[in-house]
C-alpha cells in the first residue's frame, strides 16, 4: 500500500523552477530515500510534503486523501511529521520539555506527555540528557532531539531531512539501528540523506532529484550505478570516463 | 516552579494590612498590586508566549473606561461594570490579536502595532464625549461593598490581592498544562512548533485574550480605587511601559516575576522621590540608573537572580 503519493509537484520561485513535476510513492512500512546533489530541490520538496510551502502545481496524497490544501500543523495531526535539516530545538527548554511538546500532540495530560518523552528519549539514546537545556546539546545530540520530538508525536510518516549530516562514523553507526527500530514499530520513513553508506543500508527504494527533476528511482545499488545519477553528481561525461577507467 | 514560594508571597502581602494601618503603606501596596496585575497579564503574552507587547495600556484603559462609563453614564452596578470591563479587554485583545497574528507580525513589528492601537484609543478617549474627553471621568464616591468601593483600604487590598493571587496560581498551573507547553513552543520556535502539530495562530490568540483580560482587570481595579480616570492615566504609554517593565525587572516568563517586579518598581519609584528631594526630574534619573543596573546585573530578573535572561 502506498502511504504517500507526490503527484507531479512543481514549485516555482520567480524565474527559478526549484521542483519540476516531481512524483514519488512511499510504500507503507518502508524506508524510502531521497537523494540528489546540493540545490536539487530535495528540501523544497520536503517542505511541500510537510505543508510548509504550497506547490505551484501538483498534489500530495496521504493515505489516499488529498492533503495539498492542509496547513503544516493539520498534516502533523494526521501523522505527517518532518524534522529540520538545520536543527530547530526549543533552545530555552530542557530536552525532556522539548520532546514533551511533540508528545502533547496525542496526550492532553502533562504527566502522560512527560512519560512519553522519557520513553522516546530512551528509544533514541537521549536519556542521559533529559534534564539538560536543549541549547547545551552537541550536534549529534540535537539531531537525536529532532528525531525524538518528531517521534513523540506518534507519526505515521516521518520525514527526516539529513538527520545523519554532521555526525561522525561512530555516531552514524549508532543511529542506524534506531532508525530500523522506528520502522519496525510501524512508522514509515522518507529520508533525505547524503550519507550514502546509510542510504545503501537502510533504504529499500531511492529516488534521485537533480535540478528539480526526478532522474532515477529504484533499489539503491541500481540507482548508484545509473549513468544519469553519476553525471548529476560528477558532471557530464563522468559516467563514460568512469567506465573507460574501469 | 513549586507552589510554596507562590503561597508565601501571597501570605506576605496579605499580612501587610494586619501589621499596619498606615495609609501610606496601604496606598503603596494597592498601587503596586494594580501594576503587578497589569504586568501579570503582560507576562502571559510576553513571557509565556514570547509576543512582546508595547501597548498593554489598550487593555488596561479599556477595562477602566468600560467600567467607569457603564457606572457613570448608565448607572450600571460596579461589579457588573467590572465584569464587562474585563470581558471587553479580552474581546479587544482577541480582535487585535486576530488581525496582527493573521498578518504574521512578530518581534518589533508586533510591539509597534500594539503601541499604535493603544495610542489610537488614548486619542479617542481624550476626544469622545462619552468618555468625558480631556476632563476624564469621575466615579461618584459611594463606599459600599455592593458598589466595589470600600471605606477601609485593607478591604480593597484584599480584593486586589485575590486577583493577583488568582493569576499567580493560574500562571503556575499553565506551566503544567498542554496549553503552557504550546505557548513555550511557539515562543521558542514557531516553525518547529508547527511541525509538531501546534497551530501558532490559535495559541497566540488564546494567550492574547487571557493576557488582555487580566490587564483589563488591573484597569478596573484602578478605577475602583482612585475613582477618577483620564486618557493619559489609563491609556498612556506609561501604563504600557509599567506593564512590561515589572516582568522585565522581576523575571520575564516566571510566575513570581511580575509581582516581585511590580513591588520593586513601586518601591524604587518612592525611594527615588524621597532621595531626589525637591528638584523635579531627579527621581526619574535615579529610577533610570537603578533600572539599567538591575537589567545589567540581573538579566534573569528578581525571581531568577542567578539565571540569565
Amino acid at each position: 500500500m502506498t502511504l504517500l503519493t507526490v503527484e507531479k509537484v512543481s514549485k516555482r520561485f520567480g524565474g527559478l523552477l526549484a521542483v519540476a513535476e516531481a512524483s514519488i510513492g512511499v510504500p507503507a512500512g518502508s524506508i524510502t530515500g531521497l537523494i540528489g546533489p546540493n540545490g536539487a530541490g530535495k528540501t523544497t520538496l520536503f517542505t511541500i510534503i510537510a505543508g510548509f510551502t504550497t506547490p505551484s502545481t501538483g498534489r500530495v496524497l496521504f493515505d489516499g486523501a488529498d492533503i495539498t490544501p492542509l496547513n503544516a500543523h493539520t498534516r502533523a495531526q494526521r501523522g505527517v511529521v518532518r524534522t529540520f535539516q538545520i536543527v530547530q530545538p526549543f533552545a530555552g527548554l530542557t530536552v525532556r520539555e522539548n520532546i514533551a511538546v511533540g508528545a502533547h500532540l496525542r496526550h492532553a495530560s502533562r504527566r502522560a506527555a512527560l512519560d512519553r518523552a522519557t520513553n522516546v528519549a530512551d528509544q533514541v539514546g537521549l536519556t542521559h540528557a533529559l534534564d539538560q537545556p536543549a541549547a547545551t546539546l552537541t550536534v549529534a545530540g540535537r539531531k537525536r532531539l529532532e528525531l525524538a520530538r518528531a517521534l513523540a508525536t506518534q507519526p505515521r510518516l516521518l520525514l527526516l531531512d539529513e538527520v545523519l549530516a554532521g555526525l561522525n562514523p561512530a555516531e552514524i553507526a549508532a543511529m542506524l539501528p534506531i532508525l530500523r527500530q522506528i520502522v519496525a514499530s510501524g512508522v514509515t520513513i522518507l529520508m533525505i540523506e547524503h550519507v550514502m553508506q546509510a542510504v545503501m543500508q537502510l533504504c529499500s527504494t531511492v529516488h534521485v532529484l537533480a535540478q528539480g527533476r526526478m532522474i532515477a528511482s529504484g533499489p539503491p545499488a541500481a540507482v548508484c550505478a545509473d549513468p544519469a545519477v553519476i553525471e548529476a553528481y560528477l558532471g557530464k561525461g563522468a559516467a563514460a570516463r568512469m567506465a573507460a577507467h574501469g | 516552579m513549586r507552589l510554596w514560594p507562590v503561597l508565601m508571597l501571597i501570605a506576605v502581602i496579605a499580612a501587610v494590612p494586619l501589621l499596619t494601618s498606615a495609609n501610606t503603606v496601604l496606598n503603596f501596596v494597592a498601587a503596586a498590586l494594580i501594576v503587578a496585575l497589569a504586568a501579570q497579564g503582560w507576562n502571559i503574552l510576553g513571557g509565556l508566549a514570547g509576543q512582546l507587547s508595547f501597548g498593554h495600556a489598550a487593555f488596561y484603559g479599556t477595562g477602566a473606561y468600560i467600567t467607569a462609563v457603564l457606572q457613570v453614564r448608565w448607572g450600571v452596578n460596579a461589579w457588573l461594570g467590572a465584569l464587562a470591563g474585563v470581558a471587553a479587554g479580552a474581546a479587544l485583545g482577541t480582535a487585535i490579536g486576530a488581525m496582527v497574528f493573521r498578518a504574521g507580525l512578530r518581534g518589533s513589528y508586533f510591539a509597534l502595532v500594539t503601541l499604535a492601537f493603544a495610542e489610537v484609543l488614548r486619542i479617542a478617549a481624550n476626544a469622545a464625549p462619552i468618555t468625558g474627553g480631556a476632563a476624564g471621568l469621575l466615579v461618584r464616591l459611594d463606599p459600599a461593598p455592593a458598589n466595589f468601593q470600600f471605606v477601609s483600604r485593607a478591604a480593597f487590598l484584599e480584593v486586589a490581592l485575590a486577583c493577583v493571587a488568582a493569576v499567580l496560581l493560574l500562571t503556575l498551573w499553565i506551566g503544567r498544562t498542554r496549553f503552557g507547553a504550546r505557548l513555550a513552543a511557539v515562543r521558542e520556535n514557531e516553525e518547529a512548533a508547527r511541525a509538531l502539530g501546534i497551530d501558532p495562530f490559535r495559541a497566540k490568540l488564546q494567550a492574547m485574550a487571557l493576557s488582555a483580560g487580566i490587564t483589563a482587570a488591573a484597569g478596573v481595579l484602578y478605577v475602583q480605587y482612585y475613582l477618577y480616570i483620564d486618557a493619559d492615566l489609563v491609556f498612556g504609554t506609561g501604563v504600557s511601559v509599567a506593564a512590561l517593565l515589572a516582568p522585565v525587572v522581576g523575571g520575564v516568563g516566571t510566575v513570581l516575576g511580575p509581582v516581585l517586579g511590580g513591588l520593586a518598581l513601586q518601591g524604587l519609584g518612592q525611594a527615588a522621590r524621597l532621595a531626589a528631594g525637591p528638584v523635579p526630574g531627579v527621581d526619574q534619573v535615579v529610577f533610570g540608573v537603578f533600572l539599567v543596573a538591575a537589567i545589567a546585573f540581573m538579566p534573569g530578573g528578581l525571581a531568577n537572580p542567578r539565571g540569565r535572561a
